[in-house]
Parts: structure tokens; C-alpha cells; sequence
């Protein structure tokens, strides 16, 4: 086995390295730490890093992440997407209207975090209020793919997605709105889910289409992402729209086994637009699903082709009013030419925000003024509930729907910034799963070109522990997320793992 | 008032309608959508927590007993409660709106609020009326600007205080009428512990909607007038406002439909000049709350736990206290007066006599003065303490009335006024000797009249041993001497 940097392994890896007195926490902080330095300078994929805070947290957990009684995340490295509150840290959410901005309070997941014994790494970048598909739209410059540095990381969660795959993280989070965990997830060869909505509290995620926003985890094998989501899984009383449901044992109950699973291809996602070597990756994966027992068969969504235009007609409604809030007057950016109330707001929101959230609000603006709100959206909710009614039929014929995450690999820095359309087209086989409100996951199913292919896996309403099972089945029997980029690779270890790759069983 | 209708010359009279929209501050303990104190007088932006501010990523929770408040008015007014409402976003752009929108219940088809069609009987006698209720719905205010040196600043501890819109039917008749309405109204919301109701503090505020018809013809052009800060204010402005109509449609000039402001000092009400082109504020329904369901269960607990209403506390008054049936009306026309009325029996246990004072001396003196009981320099103790004094014959009638006047401008108890102004009684019988021999013998003739039996005159001597005590004799003692000096019986 290859020398392998404590920033390489998994959460569940670290777990077994601290229980043996192998390793300690402050090790693999400092570890992952040292990655950051390495490749960041190239990968932009964090706002803020805290170094300082990061050891002393880690300090705290040497010689205890190892016992018994620990919890569950004692001494893991994580991140955050940076549209997650932590209590006096920066949280831009990606946008210069919210530099220098610190909450004076935790996101219910951070809290949920820093209870389990995670250590806070720092904040990851993202599409400016996660308003994106390639983290091109952050305020503060892109993050670029670290596979082909050329190419997008895909978003908006860009920023946690590359953090983790090129192991300047170990777990991270970030926000779906659209496809925003999935999309970045399949772009950078890590796995990522989208939970059902009210799954995770969203109390603290800086909203931008509240029916629609979840926040779940990012991780290099499904073990690791069944550990974080189990840690920020569950209802929260400060947000109304968590569910009141128990929170399984995601971890312990993955067996791997998939025999009479029976597993829906969803025809419509294989369609025009879809790159050949993406369509290829995501049907070999479902012959190994099959060839592990599950049967597969076609089924159609046929109005899943009407998700995009119904998204974007709600998720923008939603965000004008969500994002209204920022004019200058209690945080965030104040024009220095204003001159009365109105040139206030106008100034401020003109200089604060970017291009596509200023596109994304006249859309919302538009689609909910008098006159207009029948025809758009009350509408698009229609189409909603038929779109939530369709998946739901579709489920109970089958217990889980498998397609492409996305219908091309990471695109290349530029390439689709001047055409929001292309852009947004991105998110095709994304969308219509927030729509439904149901959970999706993107795991690793090969390469085309030589870059990351996602298969999506979408389960029914609160089942997550049914998707992560058949996505663990797949990764066991197949070895695509061990493949790691070329940038993790290069940067100088300074220790040897003794038994790499050996948690998996 | 130089606006006052014309009279005398034909022309059609024309009908005044009236509705009211009725905000009302509900008495929770915390916030309408997080746990922070509604609390006044406060330091700055000291009750205010990530909700209320509108901080990113922050979300809203909907308080349980705002909505119990909402719902024991609903069951007051006899409501149709719906099952199943929902909260909506205003949107409007504005400093003391920290969100830049408001949660609200906002009604369309399909979409009822918290409540909708009830009622309220006016009690007003043989004219007794229904004014119909339109809808009642939950909302959250705004923070508060205060303008100072040229700066603007912002006090969010108001912001996100539970409030309750009533909105009427377009039921009432006249400014009395609306005047007498909103006092029913605010009576039955403070009995059912929904509000404290004070106008001039501004937990129920009342904004109107006045328009004139010919009878039986179509409504004509309402306008608002807003800024009315109590009862009295709301009728001067709508008879002020009815008036102008009046003289306007008698010019052949039409109404325009505005918002008018309410000024008290001047007595009129003025154009707000505020555009009436309606403000679009892109209602959706709230993506962070889930529907308000409410189950029958719910309603029933809210029945059965309904405090005491204006009616019950009557038909009570009226059996437990032996009161006359306008007395009992009077002491429960409010919640504060029951109260006091309740605790200053508890502290003079002759609730007859408590009654009189109330309904008599101190319902004048508070009219005069155009206050409310709670207002009043009084507390149920002092007037106890008045009566007591009165009771063992300390003051005479005449006297306690006068101390109760100055105890009513001043708020100085009963046992300070009578040291102070030495006006105890003289029951001293030696005193008393003095002036009734002096008067005896000023008064030749009525004295020959008690000897000869005639009765009457005794009251006369009385009278004059009380003008030359100026008052403060006692009266049962001066009678005993003068009929045992006279040989009277």
C-alpha cells in the first residue's frame, strides 16, 4: 500500500486510527490542514480557514476522540458550506452584500457539528446565495475542479465538493436547492445527497428558495456520509418544516444487500442532451446493480420535463423575498451614495449583489406581482404537486429511481458563464428530485474523459437509509470512489497509513 | 362645526356605512415567532434575538398561545374557525420591516384566514343591531422609527409583537354606532384576556372606512381615516369625516377615495395625499410555516377555558350583589372597571355602596375628564380607604364626595386629604353643645315650632349647626342634641 496522508482517509478510517492511539486528532487536522495550504492556493475552494481554532479544537479531542463514549465526529475535519451560520465566523453565502458579515449565532447543523465532536475547518465557497451550477457566481472568484484545474467544480456547493475530493476536508456540507449538493458531488468524484426536505434543519442555512433548500453531506465513500448525515439528521423545533421523525441508524444499517431491490431507470433522463459517456458510466452502474440481485426496469416521469420551468418560476418568487432583506440598512453591504431611502435600497442592492442573483430576484419579482401570479406561480406549484405525484407513483412501483446526476461531466471555466440557460440546464435531472422533496444521492460511478461520472440514486420521502444502501451495495462492489484526483495525490505525505482502504467491510 | 349638515333643505339624506379594521396586540408573553419578551420601555433593541432581527438564515416558529388568542376571539365572535390556514408574505420595502416583509394571513379563494364570518350583538337596547365580523387574522408588527439629529434609528424590540386584525362588515350606521362597537369589542377581547385594549397606548389601534348611499343604492366611495387614539376620538373623526361627505356630494363634488389622517387638536381630517393606486405586495403563501391546523379538540379547550364574559359577570353581578340591572351593565362595560369594581369590594365588603360610588361620583368625574378607570388617579385600595372613613362616620356624605374629587386629581389617598385639610367630622358631643345652643338661640321661631310639635323645623336647625360646622358635623348627633334640648322626639 502507497504512503497515505491522515488527509486522504475517511471519517470512519480516522475513528478506528484514534480508538487504536494510531493517530490523533490533532494529527489529521494538522494534516488536512497542510492539504489546504498545498492545494488551495490552485483549488479555491474555501472563503475562510481557521487554522488556530481548528488545532485548539482538535487539541481538545486528543486522547478522547478514541474512547467509547466519544462522539460520534469526535476529531473529524469539517467544512461548511458557506452559506451555513457559525457564530462569529465570516458567512458571505458567496456574496459580497454579506462581506464581513459574522452571525452572532450557529446554524442548528453547526451546533449539531460541534456537538458531535466535529472540528470546524472553515467556510467553503459557493455560488453567490447558492444561485449557480459551477461556483462561478461566487462574489470572491471561482473554485476550479480539482480533477482538470481548467474546469468547473460544479455548484453551487463547488467549494465543499472540492474541499473533500481533494482531501482539504474530510466531510463537508453544503445546500440543494436545484441539485446543489449532487451536481458539484458527481462533477468532483465524491458522494453527496440531497435529503427529503424536513429532514435537516434549515434553521441557520442563509436561505434561497425555502420549500426547496436542504442541506446534507459530502463525503469519499457512503459509510461517511451516512455518519454526518446521522449526526445533523432530525427535527428541530426552530424550524417549522423539519420533520418530526426518528432519525435512523444510517451507518449501521448498511448491508450492501440489494437482492429484490427493485429499481426504477428513469427514461426521461437519458434523453436528448445527455453526453455519451455519461449515459454509458450510468447505465454500467445499473448492470451492477442488477448483477448484485436488483432488478431494473424502464419507467417514465413524463412530466418530469417541466421541473426546470416550474423551478424557475418558485425558487427565484421565493428568493425576491428572501433576499430582500439585504438593503443596507441592519448588515452586510451599505452603498456610501445614498442619498434617501430609495437610492438606499436601490445603490446597495445594485453594488451588493451579482448578475444572476439580480436576474434570479426580477424573475421572482416578476412571477409574483398582481396579475402575474396565476399565470406563473400558481402555476409552476401545479406543476409541482403533479411533478411530487408522479415520483410518488413512480416509488411505489419501484423502490428506488436511478439515473445521471447531470447530463455532462464538469464543464470548463467560462464555458456556459454568458449562457444562463446552458447553465441552468445543468441541473436538469437534479431538479425535478427537489421538486418531488424527495432524497438523492450522487455516488461515483466512473469516468468519461477522464473526468468523475455521478449515478443518482432517488428513494422515497424520508428513506434515505434505502438510498445509502443500494449506493454502499454499488460502491462495494465497485472501485471508482477510491480513484482520487491528481492534485491529492502530489502534495508530500508525512505519514503512513498501516492499513489504507482497510475500513471498508 | 362649519362642516355640520345643512338642515332645512330637501335633498336626499343619504345613509352612512361604516367598517372597521380593528388591530389588536395580543397579551402573549413572547414574541408572535420567537421566544423574545414583548416587553415596552426596554432598552433599544434589547428583546430582539436572530428572528426578529431577520438575520440571514434565521426562521420563524409560530407562538402557540398567540394563535389560543386568536382563536377565544374567534369563539367570542362567533366565527367560523377553519381548520386549516395559512401565513403569507407581504412584501413591502421599509426600515422598521427588518425582513423587508411582513407575515401576515393574507385571504383568497381557496385560502381562508384563522377565522371568518362572525358577530357582535350591540347592546344598545331596543336598538339592538349585528355588526357582522369579516375575518380575524394573525400578523406580526414592525420595529419603530425614531428620527433624531438629522439620523434615522431602529428599535427592533417591537418587531414580530403578536398582533390580530378584526375586520368588520361594512355593517355600521353611524360614528355612535362605530364608537359604541369598538367599545363591545374591546370589552369582550380584554374579558377574554386577548388584549389589553389600551388605545392611547397603542395595543388596539382602529382604522375605519367611512362612504355615504343613497337608500337602497349602491355603496359610494369610502375613505380611510386612520390615526384615531381612543374611543371618543374615533366617533369625532367619523362624524367630522360623515359631515364632510355630506357637504361634498351636497356641492355635486364627488368623494375621492383616500387615506385620510385623523388630527385631534384641529378636529378634522386631512389627505394623507398617500397614492391610492394599490401598493402590489406580492403575496405568497410563507415557504417557513407550515399550515396552521386547528382541530376541534383545540377549539373546545379554548371554549371551556374562556374566562368570564361581559354578560355572565352581569347576570352575576346583578344575582350575587343584589345590583340593579344599569349599575351591573356599567361596572362591566369594561374589564379594568369589573376588576376594580371586584377589588375594591374585596377590601369593603358592602358592594351596594362600592356600586354607588363607582356608578355615580366616579363614573362623572372620569367622563369629565375623559378617562378610563384605569387611567385614573384611583386605586380600588383608596377608595376602599374613602369608604371606610365614610362607614365609621369620619366624613360626613358631603365631605367624601369633595375628598373624593381631590383624590381623583391628584391621587392622594383618602386618610392624607382629611389630615391635611382638617376636615374630619365633629362628632364630639361637647363641641357640638356649643354650636347647637348658639344656633338655638339665633333661631326663635323654628325652635317654638319643634316645641309645638311641629317636626319638620328639626331639619332646618340641623342644617344650620352643619353650615356653621361648614360641614363637618355630624349630623345623627346634632339631631340627638337638638331634640333632647327641644324635648322633641
Amino acid at each position: 500500500m502507497a504512503s497515505r496522508s491522515l488527509a486522504d482517509c475517511t471519517a470512519w478510517e480516522l475513528r478506528d486510527l484514534y480508538a487504536r492511539g494510531e493517530a490523533s486528532p490533532s494529527e489529521a487536522v494538522r494534516a488536512v490542514l497542510d492539504r489546504i495550504d498545498a492545494v488551495d492556493p490552485a483549488l479555491h475552494a474555501y472563503l475562510y480557514v481557521d487554522r488556530e481554532a481548528a488545532l485548539l479544537d482538535a487539541a481538545r479531542w486528543d486522547g478522547r476522540a478514541g474512547r467509547d463514549d466519544a462522539p460520534p465526529l469526535a476529531g473529524i475535519p469539517v467544512a461548511l458550506k458557506d452559506n451555513i451560520c457559525t457564530r462569529g465566523w465570516p458567512t458571505t453565502a458567496g456574496s459580497r452584500m454579506l462581506e464581513g458579515f459574522r452571525p452572532p449565532y450557529d446554524a442548528t447543523v453547526t451546533v449539531r457539528l460541534r456537538e458531535a465532536g466535529a472540528v470546524l475547518l472553515g467556510k467553503t465557497n459557493c455560488d453567490e446565495f447558492a444561485m449557480g451550477s459551477s461556483t462561478e457566481n461566487s462574489g470572491f472568484g471561482p473554485t476550479h475542479n480539482p480533477w482538470d484545474l481548467a474546469r468547473v467544480p460544479g455548484g453551487s456547493s463547488g467549494g465543499s465538493a472540492a474541499a473533500v475530493a481533494a482531501g482539504a476536508a474530510t466531510l463537508a456540507l453544503g445546500s440543494d436547492t436545484g441539485g446543489s449538493i449532487r451536481q458539484p458531488g458527481a462533477h468532483c468524484g465524491v458522494v453527496a445527497l440531497k435529503t427529503t426536505y424536513g429532514r435537516v434543519s434549515r434553521y441557520g442555512l442563509i436561505a434561497f428558495a425555502s420549500s426547496l433548500d436542504q442541506i446534507g453531506p459530502f463525503a469519499r465513500d457512503v459509510r461517511d456520509a451516512a455518519l454526518l448525515l446521522g449526526v445533523i439528521a432530525g427535527h428541530d423545533p426552530a424550524d417549522s418544516t423539519s420533520a418530526p421523525r426518528p432519525v435512523p441508524a444510517y451507518a449501521g444499517g448498511l448491508t450492501g444487500e440489494v437482492r429484490g431491490l427493485r429499481i426504477g431507470l428513469v427514461r426521461e433522463f437519458f434523453g436528448e442532451g445527455i453526453a455519451p459517456g455519461v449515459a454509458d458510466a450510468v447505465r454500467a452502474a445499473a448492470g451492477v446493480l442488477a448483477g448484485l440481485g436488483a432488478t431494473c426496469d424502464e419507467v417514465s416521469l413524463p412530466h418530469a420535463a417541466y421541473a426546470m420551468p416550474a423551478y424557475y418560476i418558485i425558487a427565484p418568487a421565493e428568493a425576491s423575498s428572501n433576499l430582500a432583506r439585504y438593503a443596507g440598512v441592519q448588515y452586510g453591504h451599505r452603498t456610501e451614495h445614498a442619498e434617501d431611502l430609495y437610492t438606499l435600497y436601490a445603490r446597495t442592492r445594485r453594488e451588493g449583489f451579482g448578475a444572476e442573483v439580480k436576474r434570479r430576484i426580477m424573475l421572482g419579482t416578476f412571477a409574483l406581482s398582481s396579475g402575474y401570479y396565476d399565470a406563473y406561480y400558481l402555476r409552476a406549484q401545479r406543476v409541482r404537486t403533479l411533478i411530487r405525484r408522479e415520483f410518488a407513483a413512480a416509488l411505489e412501483r419501484f423502490d428506488l429511481l436511478l439515473g445521471p446526476v447531470a447530463p455532462t461531466t464538469a464543464f470548463r471555466i467560462g464555458e456556459k458563464a454568458e449562457d444562463p440557460l446552458q447553465m441552468y440546464l445543468s441541473d436538469v435531472y437534479t431538479i425535478p428530485v427537489n421538486l418531488a422533496g424527495v432524497p438523492g444521492i450522487s455516488v461515483p460511478c466512473g469516468f468519461a474523459g477522464g473526468l468523475p461520472v455521478g449515478l443518482q440514486l432517488i428513494g422515497r420521502a424520508f428513506d434515505e437509509a434505502a438510498v445509502f444502501n443500494a449506493a454502499f451495495a454499488y460502491e462495494q462492489a465497485t472501485p471508482h470512489h477510491t480513484a482520487r484526483p491528481p492534485l491529492a495525490a502530489s502534495p508530500p505525505s508525512s505519514w503512513d497509513s498501516p492499513r489504507a482502504g482497510g475500513s471498508r467491510a | 362645526m362649519g362642516l355640520a349638515p345643512r338642515r332645512g333643505k330637501p335633498r336626499v339624506t343619504h345613509e352612512t356605512v361604516i367598517g372597521l379594521e380593528v388591530h389588536v396586540q395580543l397579551e402573549t408573553a413572547s414574541k408572535m415567532f420567537c421566544g423574545c419578551a414583548v416587553e415596552f420601555g426596554a432598552a433599544p433593541n434589547s428583546r430582539t434575538c436572530p428572528v426578529c432581527l431577520g438575520l440571514p438564515g434565521s426562521l420563524p416558529v409560530l407562538n402557540r398561545r398567540a394563535v389560543e388568542l386568536g382563536l377565544r376571539t374567534a369563539v367570542v365572535l362567533e366565527c367560523r374557525i377553519h381548520p386549516q390556514s395559512e401565513f403569507h408574505r407581504k412584501n413591502y420595502y421599509y426600515p422598521d420591516l427588518p425582513k423587508n416583509y411582513q407575515i401576515s394571513q393574507y385571504q383568497y379563494a381557496g385560502h381562508p384566514p384563522l377565522a371568518t364570518a362572525g358577530r357582535l350583538d350591540l347592546d344598545a337596547g331596543e336598538a339592538s343591531r349585528t355588526i357582522g365580523i369579516r375575518r380575524v387574522h394573525l400578523e406580526e408588527d414592525t420595529g419603530k422609527l425614531l428620527h433624531a439629529e438629522g439620523r434615522s434609528l431602529v428599535d427592533y424590540n417591537r418587531s414580530g409583537t403578536p398582533l390580530m386584525e378584526v375586520v368588520t362588515e361594512p355593517d355600521m350606521r353611524s360614528p355612535e354606532e362605530a364608537r359604541l362597537f369598538l367599545a363591545q369589542l374591546r370589552a369582550v377581547l380584554q374579558y377574554a384576556g386577548v388584549t389589553t385594549g389600551r388605545m392611547e397606548e397603542g395595543t388596539l389601534r382602529c382604522d375605519a372606512n367611512l362612504s355615504l348611499r343613497a337608500p337602497g343604492g349602491p355603496h359610494g366611495t369610502r375613505t380611510e381615516v386612520k390615526n384615531m387614539n381612543s374611543l371618543r376620538s374615533v366617533e369625532r373623526a367619523l362624524r367630522f369625516e360623515e359631515a364632510r361627505q355630506r357637504e361634498q356630494l351636497a356641492r355635486g363634488e364627488p368623494v375621492v377615495q383616500e387615506t385620510r389622517h385623523w388630527d385631534e387638536q384641529r378636529g378634522v381630517t386631512f389627505s394623507s395625499r398617500e397614492k391610492e393606486e394599490a401598493q402590489d405586495y406580492r403575496y405568497f403563501p410563507e415557504p417557513d410555516l407550515v399550515p396552521l391546523v386547528v382541530d376541534d379538540a383545540w377549539v373546545a379547550q379554548v371554549r371551556t377555558g374562556l374566562p368570564e364574559l361581559p354578560e355572565a359577570k352581569r347576570r352575576r353581578y346583578a344575582e350575587v350583589f343584589a345590583l340593579p340591572e344599569h349599575e351591573a351593565r356599567l361596572l362591566t362595560a369594561t374589564r379594568p372597571m369589573a376588576e376594580f369594581f371586584e377589588a375594591a369590594v374585596r377590601e369593603f365588603n358592602q358592594p351596594k355602596i362600592v356600586a354607588n360610588w363607582l356608578v355615580g361620583d366616579v363614573a362623572a368625574y372620569l367622563n369629565g375628564a375623559g378617562q378610563e378607570i384605569e387611567e385614573a388617579h384611583l386605586t380600588p385600595t383608596a377608595l376602599a380607604g374613602l369608604l371606610q372613613l365614610l362607614d365609621r362616620g369620619t366624613l360626613s356624605g358631603r365631605l367624601a364626595k369633595e375628598v373624593l374629587e381631590e383624590m381623583l386629581s391628584t391621587g392622594r389617598t383618602a386618610g392624607e386629604i382629611v389630615k391635611d385639610r382638617g376636615l374630619v367630622q365633629i362628632s364630639d358631643e361637647a363641641a357640638l353643645a356649643e354650636m347647637v345652643d348658639g344656633v338655638i338661640a339665633e333661631h326663635p321661631g323654628p325652635v317654638g315650632d319643634v316645641r309645638a310639635g311641629k317636626d319638620k323645623a328639626v331639619a332646618f336647625l340641623v342644617g344650620q349647626v352643619m353650615k356653621r360646622s361648614r360641614g363637618r358635623a355630624n349630623p345623627e348627633v346634632v339631631n340627638r342634641l337638638l331634640r333632647a334640648r327641644l324635648g322633641a322626639r
